[in-house]
């Protein structure tokens, strides 16, 4: 029997064995570095890695090939954007995740047991989530560039995997963190089981596991449509619940509110992008035939989610939850784009997942900085009068606010606009109506915090503002940066994702 | 450079010259304030005086390529309308600062926070009068509340965080409805030849009447929404009773023209023929809201909330004249947007200076200040006068026009519309007599007058009503060109009169 040797293009590849590389020497760290170097000896590693793969992605941004991997990855233009994006929101990220204050010491002990209490007074910290981040973005960078039904399984598995670890690592209430921890695990491999469900049938359906293979048999409509559709329907489920549309969105508030700000900041903006890529490519490259049979229910989700996302966190009352469900609208609104299945809502897909995962990150920064003595304060009622307190921090926290809510001339109003006029121009109508009335929904809300940060008089209840280390001094200035020069001078990031946003087969 | 864009950059950069300044010299930085808002008067003047009047085309062009992958432009330019609307609010700014010295005191944030917040408001106020790019227009429409929240919300009085919140709430709504129409016509732009913002570009576009209907209503709500229309006015007394008399006089006077404003410039413009549609439906909200703002306005016992309503009056008058699609209508519109920003300055100066010096808002507090404080009470009168078109007022011939331009094709909407004024002279006759008559109400007897700042804040502005009362045509000789341009684009004619003698 002959054994033909995979041929790998490994400069193409670079960007994610760079990360697998760090990952495992991030490991080996852990067994034989001292503990008192093996921080800043994983962060030098874990930032060291990311931004040499990003280097890497900049140098491959203008090659092409199908070929990369045996036909498994593409990589082309919108790839590189996607990782690029990835790439740059994990390195914010990871400066928030370098915060010790908001890991457990000791992953494995049970909470408030003595091994617990041992492990904190010994000043231990968990390095694992280097790591353990880093695994989670080779996956997403894998995500987006998969381009048969395998690949795209493996690294779904391969992001979330980790992910599911870093939710359960809070330092303060732990049992909620575990709780979030298992619920994500759960309802996670819940999702696999459809996604591989949906990809036995596409299999089924088109006798080949590629998204090549499949597009062939949707144009000459070989096979049995019933199989078609089960197969998009089903792994549709594990997509939309891992971008969290509603009705699969259940985990994420639960998440947001129990995995440590830092992670829930990293998970929030970067698996989006991840699921969005992975998402966009099957189904413009895949699917992009079979438009009539998706694209009715994927509006009515759409439609759903934002409307849902955007009225429930008008009751919310805890600033990750209300945090959560944004993200549930926002990821309404990101469907639209996948719906126009155009050149025009690539481009404005593409913009938006940076744009909207960068001010997350911040976001959530601005999140960590609010504490008292037991910890990071997410009441929203312990917010009031941040603005007379920290004027620079609620000022940074509006901006972000601001953004997610569209207010012209910050990157989310650009966002916004572009993504529903490629939703209009492709005929969803309906949707960009729904868009519209939710984002006045939603404006309701991230006014009402902004309100109780400015207008309201502070309580004298400790809750105080952290002086920001400078790590997180740097996220919030990069996002804050990125969030108003996006909204002010989008032309050339918009001009490069025109450029380059073509999807190969 | 040009000279529209100097001008938007001047606000600008005293707002910076602000925000270098240490917290702690509040003099200084209320003196630049004035200086630059008086700057940017001077700067405005100069660019009437070289406006061609007999041109309808718009003037001071530039444009420069913003986001160039969705066609949107940086492009300003003036017609005789924008122009009379910058001139408005250039003028008022630096009447509203010198006004208002100590207004900033009470606030939650310093006082160089408020000067900077006005000073981004009055480059946002030329922007988006000026700007000929509907993406631009809206982007300034939209980032012009977030200043005017935050100054109603920290530096207002009472439920000033309500109402900030509920005038930001409506806007916001409006402001979406907007979004959608305009991604409606960047789409169709896209599918006729080239995505574009430019205004004049989108007018020749081809669409069905529903798109244009329907286009059409996205503008109309956010305008009626900002101008403000009855059943969407609910908001203006609120913010009105809330925020500052400065505040208040940038928020009736200039913003809620933004909407009025944008009636003629992008609804009449944009949409003719669902314009038409439309109109019936509008004159009805329009005499709707003229009377029930008067008869509101006779109810009010609050002074501030009083001057809120009579302006849902005016505003009603604005708006049927702007629809009664003739060109005095049009013309006398124009001028009562002009006009009304200045009696309505006097209304909240000389109001807001009683309130801060008797420490109450309720009318019936006032009473004999004719007695204690003659200056102000003359003012007051003048102001009131204003407010109700008393001949030789400069209100009287805005509303004149906007009656006679309504009666030529809408005879019975005249005719109702002039019960508007009758209720005017009550509005207004009753506060005056009560606040100004009379014995002085206890408490009233040691009030001061008006001192020197605050005569030469209230001297331009009675001096503009009363000069533009008796001699109209400076402004009118703008005003004319470019409405009879606005009504010929329409595919209007003015009715020849109807002559009584037959």
């Amino acid at each position: 029997m002959d054994f033909a040797a995979p041929v790998l293009n490994y400069s193409l590849l670079s960007p994610i064995l760079i990360l697998l590389a760090g990952a495992l020497i991030g490991v080996l760290v852990e067994a034989f570095v001292s503990k008192a170097l093996r921080p800043i000896t994983q962060l030098s590693i874990t930032l060291g890695s990311l931004v040499l793969s990003l280097v890497q992605v900049w140098r491959i941004r203008n090659e092409g090939s199908t070929t990369a991997a045996m036909g498994s990855v593409i990589v082309d233009g919108p790839a590189v954007l996607l990782q690029a994006s990835i790439l740059i929101i994990s390195i914010i990220s990871v400066f928030l995740i370098a915060d010790t204050e908001q890991f457990t010491a000791l992953a494995a002990a049970l909470p408030g047991s003595d091994e617990e209490r041992h492990a904190l007074q010994s000043g231990n910290q968990v390095t694992e989530v280097y790591p353990l981040t880093l695994f989670a973005v080779s996956g997403m960078l894998l995500f987006p560039i998969s381009s048969d039904l395998i690949t795209l399984f493996v690294a779904l598995e391969m992001l979330s995997l980790p992910l599911y670890l870093m939710a359960g690592l809070s330092r303060r209430r732990r049992l909620a963190s575990q709780e979030s921890a298992l619920k994500y695990f759960l309802l996670g491999a819940f999702s696999s089981a459809f996604f591989l469900f949906g990809a036995a049938f596409l299999y089924g359906y088109s006798s080949s596991i590629t998204f090549a293979g499949i597009h062939d048999a949707v144009n000459g409509a070989a096979g049995n449509d019933v199989f078609l559709l089960i197969g998009i329907a089903f792994l549709s489920i594990g997509l939309l619940f891992k971008v969290g549309a509603v009705p699969f969105h259940a985990w994420s508030p639960d998440v947001y509110q129990g995995a440590p700000t830092p992670v829930t900041a990293f998970m929030a903006a970067a698996t989006k992008v991840a699921a969005f890529g992975a998402m966009l490519r099957i189904f413009y490259t895949a699917f992009a035939n079979a438009q009539w049979s998706w694209t009715p229910v994927l509006s009515l989700i759409a439609i759903i989610t934002m409307l849902f996302g955007s009225l429930v966190a008008i009751t919310q009352r805890d600033v990750k939850r209300m945090l959560a469900y944004s993200s549930i609208a926002h990821a309404g609104f990101l469907l639209s784009g996948v719906i126009a299945l155009n050149k025009a809502g690539l481009d404005a897909s593409i913009f938006y997942l940076f744009a909207y995962g960068v001010a997350t990150v911040g976001g959530f920064a601005i999140v960590t900085l609010v504490r008292d003595s037991a910890g990071e304060v997410t009441d929203l009622n312990r917010w009031k009068g941040l603005g007379k307190r920290s004027p620079w921090v609620a000022t940074s926290f509006a901006v972000f606010l601001l953004a997610f809510a569209g207010i012209p001339l910050t990157s989310g109003f650009i966002g916004k606009f572009s993504i529903f006029s490629a939703a209009y121009e492709s005929g969803a109508k309906g949707v960009v109506i729904a868009g519209v009335l939710s984002s006045a929904i939603a404006a309701f809300f991230y006014i009402r915090v902004i309100v109780l940060m400015f207008f309201t008089d502070p309580v004298e209840d400790g809750t105080s503002v952290e002086i920001p280390s400078s790590l997180t001094q740097i996220t919030v200035a990069v996002s804050l940066i990125v969030t108003v020069a996006l909204g002010v001078f989008p032309a050339p990031l918009l001009n490069f994702i025109t450029d380059h946003a073509i999807f190969i087969r | 450079m040009n000279s529209l864009i100097l001008l938007m950059l001047l606000p600008m950069l005293g707002a910076l010259l602000i925000g270098v300044l240490p917290k702690a010299n509040e003099t200084l930085t209320k003196q630049i304030a004035l200086a630059t808002t008086v700057i940017v008067a001077i700067v405005t003047i100069a660019i009437a005086v070289g406006f061609q009047r007999d041109n309808v085309d718009l003037q001071y062009v530039q444009s420069y390529s913003w986001i160039p992958s969705f066609g949107i432009n940086f492009a300003v330019g003036i017609d005789g309308l924008a122009l009379v609307l910058i001139l408005m609010s250039t003028v008022l700014a630096p009447i509203v600062v010198l006004g208002g010295w100590n207004e900033s005191h009470g606030g939650r944030w310093s006082v160089k926070t408020f000067y900077v917040l006005i000073l981004v408001l009055e480059t946002m106020m030329i922007g988006v009068f000026a700007a000929t790019d509907v993406f631009l227009f809206y982007v300034i429409f939209e980032a012009m509340l977030i200043p005017v929240y935050f100054l109603i919300g920290g530096y207002g009085t009472g439920q000033r965080s309500a109402a900030a919140v509920k005038f930001l709430i409506y806007s916001l709504f409006g402001g979406l409805l907007m979004l959608a129409s305009i991604i409606g016509l960047y789409v169709m732009s896209g599918a006729q030849g080239g995505h574009t913002f430019d205004l004049a570009a989108l007018s020749h576009l081809q669409m069905s009447s529903t798109t244009q209907n329907l286009l059409f209503l996205g503008f109309f709500i956010a305008f009626a929404i900002k101008a403000p229309l009855w059943p969407l006015h609910t908001w203006l007394p609120d913010a009105a009773d809330s925020a500052t008399p400065g505040t208040s006089i940038l928020l009736l006077g200039v913003l809620d023209k933004v909407g009025t404003f944008g009636m003629i410039r992008y609804c009449l413009t944009l949409f003719p023929e669902a314009s038409k549609t439309f109109t019936p439906m509008i004159l009805v909200l329009a005499l709707i809201s003229i009377v029930y703002g008067a008869f509101l306005a006779i109810g009010q016992r609050d002074l501030k909330r009083l001057i809120a309503f009579t302006s849902i009056s005016h505003f009603g008058f604005i708006t049927m004249g702007i629809f009664v699609m003739t060109s005095q209508g049009q013309s006398g519109a124009t001028l009562y947007m002009f006009n009304h920003g200045f009696s309505t300055a006097a209304l909240f100066l000389v109001g807001g200076w009683m309130i801060s010096r008797r420490g109450s808002s309720t009318i019936a507090d006032f009473g004999g200040l004719q007695r204690v404080t003659p200056i102000m009470a003359w003012s007051f009168f003048l102001a009131g006068m204003s407010s109700l078109a008393l001949p030789g007022m400069s209100s009287f011939v805005s509303e004149f026009l906007v009656l006679v331009g309504t009666f030529t094709r809408y005879p019975v909407h005249a005719v109702i519309a002039t019960f508007g004024i009758v209720l005017a002279a009550l509005y207004i006759l009753i506060p005056v007599q009560k606040a100004l008559h009379g014995p002085t109400t206890e408490g009233n007897e040691n009030l001061s007058d008006l001192n020197l700042r605050e005569k030469i804040a209230i001297a331009p502005v009675i001096a503009i009503i009363i000069a533009l009362g008796f001699y109209p045509s400076p402004l009118l000789k703008v005003i004319n060109p470019a409405s009879a341009h606005v009504i010929a684009q329409m595919g209007f004619t003015d009715p020849a009169p109807t002559n009584g003698d037959k």
